[in-house]
């Protein structure tokens, strides 16, 4: 374990471009592109198939066929299927954000109390306008929740894109499983960049909890969570059941 | 008998939720507990299976420290209702009233055989059985809790507001279904409620509990209504308490008088009535509504039977003996609700026997009052 | 890169393809019923007192934010397991599933009405007998909920084993990509969503069966 200690706390390996900061910031960049491209679909959709009522059975097939999709075959199909690149593991990490994303806005939009909805087209707004000024502020706890539910998935999957031979905190478990059992950089390191990686998950989602709570007005804060509960109640939904990753 | 000695229950924080309490429970008959919220009226009930444990005084179950007893013993032979009934959603109608003959050992076979005893007692179509109670009404769930609780037969029930979640015409028949039930199986029951009304009505004996867990009074309801112990018992017990202890008072000493009356579908004149009104009857003489001198003037002779006006509350008497049955509560209502200010009197057949005014019952009141049958 | 898809790979494999198909039901589905077995105790305990509830849930909450390499990786070192030991991937996975039931199942025990448990414990139950035969059943839904969740999220994570040379399909994917072998990479993938899709249906009709009341049409007559 010392060793481990020792391997990540080296100066050494926090310098250069294969050292932590540089690792890191290529971890962050990949994920941040990944669930901006992946928000910039799926809020919409979900937010159009929650106010409409269509296209519900999108939701849970998509949450539940995505979920057994295994990541790391993913990526490598995409990899072999010839593109180069960065190309693959966006739009691997695209793929595997949308159904939080897709899921969280959806049931954020259709959970918001109906007779607010109601009361709304009562006072003569149009749809678009019930979506923009009742249903997506009320609906925004549920979609945080998405959004924080995907960036720890796609934290996850990067680690993985080491194994294509790209960058990421997953070069060291690579790296180290490569050097072999023996070596002074091969568990110490994987151990070293396994570390990284869960504080680095962990970070983000104390960050994205704060985010969440300084967004999200108190009122609707407090429903949600009362909603929740009495929804449980009622009939458990695995819609919102945030997968491992 | 259940008795309470000197019976407290403070909690952790401090708070009283009963205040040495003393009060015994005579075998036989409904006792309510009637108080307002936080008065420790359920707590007190829930003492007695054990549900909470007191943390002063005793209490007595048969001249038994229920102490003694193993909690869960000690409940299968007492039987327990709660507001929304507390059935169990994953079983049955009839695995749900199973319940305690399958925990007493009980055959399955027996168990079940017992049960559709028990949904036919409390009114309930045995085609219900096979339901889960999500399928079922809110009185219908409440009438399984009962047939739930009278399952293994205890000769005690207790009842914690069982009818309060329930809408006011439910209600009613649910607690009429009580006392034709209790009338039948003569259990003790305690009961507890919030409604004085509901107390009033249901109970042989009415305990009022103030806040803080105190009891204000132990009487029977004539005598809460008549003559409240303090002014929290008479605020508590309300409005209306004169007009409401009528309820309790014999109308035999009204005397019924006659009443005009003409027949539907017949001819009529305006000779008929009397003081300008008639109640229509019909074939067997049972009242259908009042015909005004006014009304009369356009029916072309024949009393319509579908444009009476519809009359009062009726005042049943047994005329066979002679004597009333109803009370002087009912007989002021059917004469202050007539719109002719005559109450129509009726038989045990439900055919008119004659009239009574308020004039008559207030009379009547008066007679009682001065022979001393009424309370001053 | 290109990719090759030699189609005779397949029928010549069947019997390896088989192995790694069996060795990856063990890997995933063991670890998921142990932690189902663990997390009942456990929520039994996080929906009673609020101390354990305080410490569990926050404590699941990090477990499954730790991605799936890491904690794999991280293993041998809180163990003192060998690096290509099985219970590298199958220490995590039941981790993973006791922090994704542990809440599940606290939050559905407590959404047990307590008119209910007050009936339960009024009609003469003993504490034991009312949770297995009251309790328990009525959270059955949303312990199913969770379980499918963690059985169909086990079947993929399990491939990531693979990548510190942990077997059952994950590797056939390594193996795959190593030699451009698309059909062999492709097998993989869809026997792990095809199996983990049966595997998922069949929790949910066992679960249907199990509930017979869940399915009532509400308010008959109200």
């Amino acid at each position: 374990m010392n060793s481990a200690f020792a391997w990540l706390f080296d100066p050494e390996h926090w310098s250069g471009p294969s050292g932590f900061p540089a690792r890191i910031l290529e971890h962050l960049t990949y994920t941040g592109i990944a669930v901006l491209i992946a928000a910039a679909i799926a809020v919409p959709l979900g937010a159009v198939i929650g106010h409409t009522g269509k296209g519900t059975f999108l939701v849970a097939g998509l949450s539940n066929g995505l979920r057994a999709l295994p990541e790391l075959g993913l990526l490598t199909l995409l990899v072999l299927l010839t593109w180069v690149g960065l190309l693959p593991l966006v739009i691997s990490l695209v793929i595997l954000a949308i159904p939080p994303i897709l899921a969280g806005t959806y049931s954020g939009v259709r959970n918001v109390d109906r007779a607010a909805v109601d009361a709304a087209h009562g006072m003569g707004m149009r749809g678009p306008t019930v979506l923009a000024r009742v249903e997506l502020p009320n609906a925004l706890p549920l979609i945080i929740g998405g959004l924080r539910a995907a960036t720890l998935q796609v934290i996850a999957t990067a680690t993985i894109a080491a194994y294509v031979s790209l960058g990421g905190l997953g070069r060291f478990v690579i790296d180290g499983n490569n050097a072999g059992a023996g070596s002074p950089d091969g568990y110490p390191q994987m151990a070293a960049g396994a570390i990284a990686v869960a504080v680095l998950a962990l970070l983000m989602e104390g960050l994205l909890e704060l985010v969440e709570r300084l967004v999200v007005s108190p009122g609707v804060r407090n429903q949600s969570r009362a909603r929740r509960a009495v929804r449980l109640r009622r009939r458990p939904t695995t819609d919102l059941v945030e997968n491992p990753t | 008998m259940i008795e309470f000695q000197a019976v407290t229950k403070q909690y952790p924080d401090g708070t009283v939720a009963v205040d040495n309490l003393d009060l015994a429970v005579e075998d036989g008959g409904i006792t309510v507990f009637v108080g307002p919220s936080g008065c420790g009226k359920t707590t007190s009930l829930r003492m007695i299976n054990r549900m909470i444990d007191p943390t002063g005084g005793r209490i007595l179950l048969d001249g038994k420290d229920i102490r003694e007893s193993d909690p869960p013993l000690l409940r299968r032979g007492i039987g327990y209702v709660i507001q929304h009934a507390g059935l169990f959603p994953h079983r049955t109608v009839l695995d749900n009233v199973a319940t305690v003959p399958l925990l007493t050992g009980q055959s399955r076979r027996a168990a079940r055989s017992r049960a559709g005893e028990l949904l036919e007692l409390v009114g309930l179509p045995a085609k219900l059985a096979k339901r889960y109670p999500a399928q079922l009404s809110g009185g219908q769930q409440q009438r399984v809790g009962v047939a739930r609780a009278l399952a293994a037969d205890p000769p005690v029930l207790l009842m914690d507001e069982p009818f309060s979640a329930v809408d006011p015409i439910v209600r009613d028949d649910l607690q009429q279904q009580l006392l034709r039930l209790q009338s039948e199986l003569d259990k003790t029951i305690v009961f507890v409620t919030h409604d004085i009304d509901e107390a009033i009505k249901l109970g042989d004996r009415v305990a009022v509990f103030r806040v803080g867990g105190r009891l204000a009074q132990y009487d029977d309801p004539s005598a809460l209504l008549a003559r409240p112990a303090d002014d929290f018992v008479s605020s508590f017990v309300g409005r209306d308490r004169g007009y409401r202890a009528l309820g309790f008072l014999d109308a035999g000493g009204v005397p019924v008088g006659p009443v005009a009356t003409v027949r539907a579908g017949e001819q009529a004149t305006a000779d008929q009535l009397d003081d300008g009104w008639a109640v229509a009857v019909d074939a067997e003489n049972r009242p259908l509504g009042w015909v005004s001198a006014e009304l009369l003037s356009t029916m072309d002779g024949s009393v319509n039977a579908d444009r009476l006006v519809s009359g009062g509350s009726l005042f049943e008497v047994d005329s066979s003996a002679g004597t009333t049955a109803g009370s002087l509560r009912n007989a002021l209502d059917a004469a202050l609700s007539s719109p002719s200010a005559v109450g129509i009197a009726i038989d045990g057949d439900g055919a008119v026997v004659g009239g009574v005014t308020a004039d008559t019952v207030l009379a009547a009141l008066a007679d009682a009052r001065r022979a001393g049958e009424v309370p001053a | 890169m290109n990719i090759d898809w030699p189609w005779p790979w397949l029928p010549a494999n069947t019997d390896d393809i088989a192995e790694a198909t069996g060795e990856h039901l063990y890997l995933a589905l063991l670890p998921v019923l142990v932690g189902l077995l663990v997390s009942i105790p456990l929520g039994w305990a996080a929906s009673r007192w609020r101390v354990a509830r305080g410490i569990l849930v926050p404590l699941a909450g990090v477990l499954y934010t730790i991605p799936s390499l890491a904690l794999i990786t991280l293993v041998p070192l809180v163990l003192g397991t060998q690096i290509i030991d099985p219970l590298n991937v199958q220490v995590p996975l039941a981790v993973y599933t006791i922090a994704l039931l542990v809440r599940s199942v606290s939050d559905a025990l407590r959404a047990v009405p307590s008119e209910v448990t007050a009936a339960a414990t009024a009609v003469g139950y003993r504490p034991l007998h009312r949770f297995l035969t009251v309790e328990l059943p009525l959270a059955v839904p949303v312990i199913v909920a969770g379980l499918r969740v963690a059985v169909v999220s086990a079947m993929s994570l399990t491939a990531v084993g693979a990548l510190v040379g942990i077997g059952g399909l994950g590797q056939l994917i390594t193996e795959g990509f190593l030699r451009n072998n698309g059909v062999e990479l492709v097998a993989a993938i869809v026997l792990i969503v095809v199996i983990a899709l049966i595997i998922d249906a069949l929790l949910l009709l066992v679960g249907r069966i199990a509930t017979p009341w869940t399915r009532t049409a509400k308010g008959v007559n109200s």
